[in-house]
């Protein structure tokens, strides 16, 4: 390739608040091309990316554009320059409609507006790319891999010559990760420019010409996708440290133990966007790991809800430890011994602005409590909080100190060690790696599998195909609130999976 | 230790300077409408801080509003927002004159412990109503709160001008007087009552509660992460409706205080906006209770002000309501509406 | 066989209903864009003393109107100073205006306490009018009662069948989507906020000018706080704030008669029939409104870094 770039970007630095996101990042975009950005969680493509868009503004850096130095202050210039961008979150809005988002995408309409033409226009693109969208839908009901569509249906619309895809595939079942390729392809050919992020090698190699690996914050190196191996890529994204594998057990010692969980056709009502539980039979033994696969927003978090007590079932009933519990509180579905490990701490468990040491204490308010709760034993929460710590190897942070001072790791760490603390004996994992480094994501991964060795029940939701096949003894496919498929990880192909997660025709395998 | 004396240092500082610079733009207000501000605020200061019989009075108004201010603060703790006192505070009064007026054969010792748990049980129930909507998703408590105020003073206008008006005072709207064992003991030959224990009482409980004890760490969870907290077992709606009844509880406290130790009687003129201005009062502090009690002391003054500008300068007394808009609107705007 | 009750009672309803209609549609703007303004009772003050004033001194109540409309509109910008660029929570910020706006409007009314105006006059439709029962019912009306659902109407079709109003939904709904789609959604906020502003004051105009034709500090009585409670109770939606107005209006009416007549129940409780109504209607109306809520209502845009 001897022509020019179509876009540089030199030297481009970003820092947030305790992290230097980009350092000094150099990157040519060349039109007709796919350019994959690859680089582990945290390595700082989003924020390249974002920083492109406009939608974050770097701290120091050039952008040309064929040549030209431009100035992009906000995602209204960066579409003046015929730049979009599909976020990893979609942007968009679930109430309104399909042909609503992409109108309020679209540049130059007038005041008033033109409805019918508006959804001529996206049949006509759409048509012309093979997607097939009903512009009259409301985006809250399409699938993942739909609104993946209409995100770059947007783009087309608004005559983007520059499409940024931010983690495209991540919640796309295998099958539709084909598909994107294609229209991946298809743009190419008409002359588009895309670049692709991800930390997927397969994807990468399935499609990239070219190939930027970050690491850190800095580029590792650029590659021809023609040129790249797995290997060459693995040693440019993680230097020596390489993803360890957790052996499974070959066989399931669980087998003739009594369910430590016990889920009998369970129901919940469907709140708003979400598919609500139908009928949902499970049952999980100590010491044994069961996987729940799924494509997000299919009723995964309900089931870890109802299991913690947070959601009440509408018809079923469910027992912990061979007791009945229905209608338990959280409070005593926790106190029985069960911990909740979740996939954003700040969200999901953590208290930003209390300490350490109270955010430890929130395990077990009671159980701390002095004089009927009059005051608090905080010699026993410190010594059990060091002691998980200790067990856990991790490091030992200031137990005065407000949780949210501490680094997003660490934080992750605390709440991993404040869960760990009393031995549960079932443990919900809810996309338990998402969002972490590779270190921390393999930490969180071996006490998933130490805990089991060690007789605790663990329910498991994840995104990753690879991590629930890695780790789990017993896999279920989850689909609009049902569970679709049942199986073992040696009996089932990661295709398989995928046809299941879609709700696909693919063979509804029951080997149970 | 020295760390923390100067951040409290910064904190005061920064209020001064707030408070300066509202008492300039009101100042501003006043030049608009022809007055003369530096007249008007002598005139305040003076008739307030002026004179031991003023600054008795002003202690005398901090009563209620440290109660108000309570009923604000509590429940703040979780996000709620009660902009009920005043509503609650009528209620208050409406039960603990309930009381009064039908037992009055009771001796005080007796009495007067019975009337405060009304009072306490009156503003506690209608603060727990809108506690219970909100729970069961019905209306947020800001809305209902707000719209009960309105109920609840036409409740207490219902009684004083209907079944319970006093036969014997012509035809003043207002309730039998209180029997004397109703009434709250007053000190040191000022308008000063027995419900100032209460508030100091009450202030001390609310920074003991929150700092000490498990349902204070509890509730600063809940503060701090509701979802955590709900996955945690922290029950929300159980503190929602409790947070909401002591709250609402402690503005009923104010109104027993008010209509048993200073008016003696139920009137329909019981509270000059005392709920509305105990709002304030928390949000100013922060929810603090030192912070409470100065920003209580302030608006004491100013709302003491009001009726003096009124007399003096011919200045509504509503008029006031501009500068603690004013005080709200800086302290709002400098912190960017954060919790602490 | 209409009685003449009833035809007091509807034409009553419609007559209250108009200011909450103004005020529910001032609402409805704000909170479509993401803003809870419990401040709109101190807006529907400050158009109401500022109508009154303006009709006073110059004799010409529509002069009034339009200075109510730009007085509510410049006073919602305080507020839109507040929670729109300092960020500053909304609900407190919302009390404090309403504050700053019975305090000032107090004092603006200060020296109007007791003075009549002839204000709005019932305009008499030509033929429609003099038909009987009907004609009292729908043709003998102030500009503002007339103008009052074509421009709920107006506000609709803002919303709904333009780029601005899409715009403003989609801030409304998330902030974060609409500036990744290259709006300002501060810029927006602001003008929803000031067009909410404008339609306050007429609110307030039309109950100085048009029903009391006097001015008494807190006149509006809480009717900016049932505004708010009415825009949960039509979904947020121009539209069906119409009929809701007339509801409450109805229930105003039911209430005004009831005391003109003498029924003999005590004018206290009768009062407390709007507030009472609202919290039943929000209680009862809590199931189906979880979906028509504007997603980020109560949040403002934080930027990006």
């Amino acid at each position: 390739m001897n022509r020019s770039p179509l876009l540089t970007l030199r030297s481009m630095t970003k820092s947030f608040p305790g992290v230097l996101a980009n350092d000094h990042v150099d990157l040519d975009i060349y039109g007709g091309e796919v350019h994959a950005l690859l680089g582990e969680n945290g390595a700082g493509k989003s924020t390249l990316m974002k920083i492109l868009y406009g939608f974050y503004r770097p701290d120091s850096g050039e952008i040309r554009l064929n040549g030209q130095p431009v100035h992009i202050r906000s995602p209204h210039d960066a579409r003046q320059f015929r730049i979009g961008m599909v976020f990893q979150d979609f942007v968009q809005i679930p109430a309104m409609t399909v042909a609503e988002n992409i109108t309020l995408f679209l540049p130059d309409l007038p005041f008033v507006l033109n409805q019918a033409s508006i959804i001529k226009r996206i049949e006509e693109v759409s048509e012309r790319y093979g997607f097939k969208v009903n512009p009259h839908a409301p985006v809250w009901r399409l699938s993942v891999g739909e609104r993946q569509k209409v995100e770059v249906l947007k783009l087309l619309l608004a005559d983007a010559r520059i499409l940024i895809f931010d983690e495209p595939t991540r919640s796309l079942a295998p099958h539709e990760v084909d598909g994107l390729f294609q229209v991946f392809a298809n743009l190419k050919r008409d002359g588009y420019a895309l670049a692709f992020i991800t930390h997927k090698m397969k994807e990468v190699l399935a499609c990239a010409d070219r190939i930027t690996v970050m690491r850190r914050g800095k580029v590792a190196g650029t590659i021809k996708g023609s040129e790249a191996t797995e290997s060459s890529l693995i040693e440019l994204m993680f230097g020596k440290q390489i993803e360890e594998a957790l052996g499974r057990r070959g066989e399931t010692p669980a087998d003739g133990r009594k369910p430590l969980l016990e889920l009998k056709g369970v129901n919940t009502r469907s709140e708003g966007m979400a598919w609500g539980l139908k009928d949902v039979h499970l049952i999980i033994k100590p010491g044994e790991i069961v996987g729940v696969a799924g494509v997000s927003g299919n009723g995964q978090k309900e089931l870890g809800d109802v299991v913690l007590g947070l959601e009440k079932c509408t018809k079923g009933v469910k027992y912990l430890h061979g007791e009945k519990y229905t209608d338990w509180s959280v409070a005593q579905v926790r106190e029985s011994g069960v911990a909740f490990i979740p996939e954003d701490p700040l969200g999901m468990a953590a208290f930003p602005w209390l300490s350490v040491q109270e955010n430890m204490a929130m395990v077990n308010t009671r159980m701390y409590s002095k004089q009927g709760g009059l005051s608090m034993d905080w010699q026993a929460v410190r010594s059990d909080l060091q002691a998980s710590l200790e067990r856990l190897e991790f490091n030992i942070p200031p137990f005065y100190v407000p949780l949210g001072f501490l680094s997003g790791g660490n934080i992750q760490r605390m709440i991993l060690a404040r869960e760990m603390a009393h031995h549960p004996k079932l443990i919900i994992a809810f996309y338990p790696t998402r969002g972490l480094d590779v270190q921390s994501a393999n930490s969180a991964r071996r006490i998933l599998s130490t805990s089991r060795d060690q007789g605790a029940g663990i329910l498991l939701i994840s995104e990753d195909l690879g991590e629930l096949f890695n780790l789990s003894d017993r896999l279920v496919v989850m689909f609009q609130g049902r569970i679709v498929g049942e199986s073992t990880p040696q009996e089932i192909s990661m295709n398989e999976v995928g046809y299941l997660m879609t709700g696909s025709k693919g063979e509804n395998k029951k080997s149970d | 230790m020295a760390f923390f004396r100067n951040r409290r240092m910064a904190g005061l500082i920064r209020f001064v300077g707030l408070f300066a610079l509202a008492l300039m733009i009101f100042a501003a207000v006043l030049l608009v409408f022809g007055k003369n501000p530096i007249r008007a605020y002598w005139d305040i200061f003076s008739a307030t801080l002026g004179s031991s019989y003023g600054i008795s009075e002003v202690l005398v108004r901090m009563i209620p509003l440290i109660l108000t201010a309570l009923a604000v603060a509590l429940p703040s703790r979780i996000w709620l927002i009660n902009v009920g006192g005043e509503g609650q505070l009528f209620i208050g009064a409406l039960f603990a004159t309930w009381g009064a007026v039908n037992f009055t054969n009771l001796p005080a010792w007796l009495l007067l412990p019975s009337i405060g748990i009304l009072g306490f049980l009156g503003g506690g129930l209608w603060g727990a109503i809108s506690g219970f909507m909100r729970v069961r998703g019905w209306a947020s408590e800001t809305i209902s709160t707000l719209l009960m105020n309105y109920v609840a003073i036409l409740l207490v206008n219902f009684f004083v001008f209907g079944p319970w008006k006093d036969p014997e005072s012509a035809n003043y709207p207002q309730s039998a007087p209180f029997p004397d064992a109703a009434i709250l003991p007053s000190f040191f030959g000022t308008r000063i009552h027995l419900g100032a224990v209460l508030a100091i009482v009450g202030l001390i409980l609310f920074y003991f509660v929150l700092s000490r004890t498990r349902w204070g760490l509890e509730m600063r969870a809940i503060g701090v992460n509701q979802e955590a907290a709900r996955r945690n077992g922290i029950s929300t709606s159980r503190y929602i409706i409790l947070l909401m009844l002591i709250g609402g509880g402690m503005a009923g406290l104010a109104g027993m205080g008010e209509v048993s130790a200073i008016h003696g009687q139920l009137r329909p003129s019981l509270s000059p906006g005392l709920g509305y201005t105990g709002f304030l009062i928390s949000w100013m502090a922060g929810g603090h209770p030192i912070g409470i009690v100065a920003a209580a002391f302030l608006l004491s003054v100013i709302t003491s002000g009001g009726d003096i500008l009124q007399m003096t300068h011919r200045i509504p007394a509503a008029g006031v309501h501009i500068l603690m808009a004013l005080i709200l609107f800086v302290v709002l705007a400098r912190r960017g509406g954060k919790p602490r | 066989m209409i009685g003449p009750f009833l035809i007091s009672i509807f034409s009553g309803a419609i007559h209250s209903g108009t200011p909450l209609l103004y005020a529910t549609l001032s609402e409805a703007v704000g909170e479509r864009t993401g803003i809870v303004n419990l401040g709109l009772e101190g807006v529907m003050l400050i158009g109401a003393v500022v109508g009154f004033t303006t009709t006073v001194q110059t004799g010409n109540p529509f002069l009034g109107v339009l200075a109510a409309a730009l007085a509510g509109g410049l006073f919602n910008m305080v507020f839109g100073f507040l929670v729109i660029t300092r960020r500053a929570n909304q609900l407190a910020s919302g009390l404090a205006l309403m504050f700053c706006g019975v305090g000032l409007s107090a004092m603006i009314g200060a020296s109007l306490i007791g003075s009549r105006i002839e204000g709005l006059n019932e305009i008499q439709i030509p033929l429609l009018s003099g038909i009987p029962v009907i004609g009292r019912m729908f043709f003998n009306y102030d500009i503002l009662v007339y103008s009052a659902i074509p421009v709920a109407v107006l506000v609709w079709w803002l919303m709904f069948r333009t780029r601005w109003g899409l715009s403003l939904r989609a801030i409304g709904e998330n902030p974060t989507a609409a500036f990744a789609a290259g709006k300002n959604p501060h810029r927006l906020q602001y003008q929803a906020l000031f067009i909410a502003g404008i339609l306050g004051g007429i609110a307030g105009a039309h109950l100085s000018l048009a029903i009391a034709k006097t001015w008494a500090e807190w006149m509006t009585a809480g009717r900016g706080f049932v505004a708010v409670a009415l825009v949960i109770f039509s979904k947020w939606h121009p539209i069906r704030a119409i009929a809701g107005s007339l509801l409450f209006g109805g229930a105003i009416s039911l209430q005004l008669q009831m005391q003109a007549r003498g029924v003999p129940v005590s004018s206290f409780l009768l009062d407390m029939l709007p507030y009472v109504l609202s919290l039943v209607v929000l209680a009862i109306w809590s199931g189906a409104r979880r979906h028509a809520a504007p997603g980020s209502l109560g949040r403002v845009f934080q930027g990006t870094e």
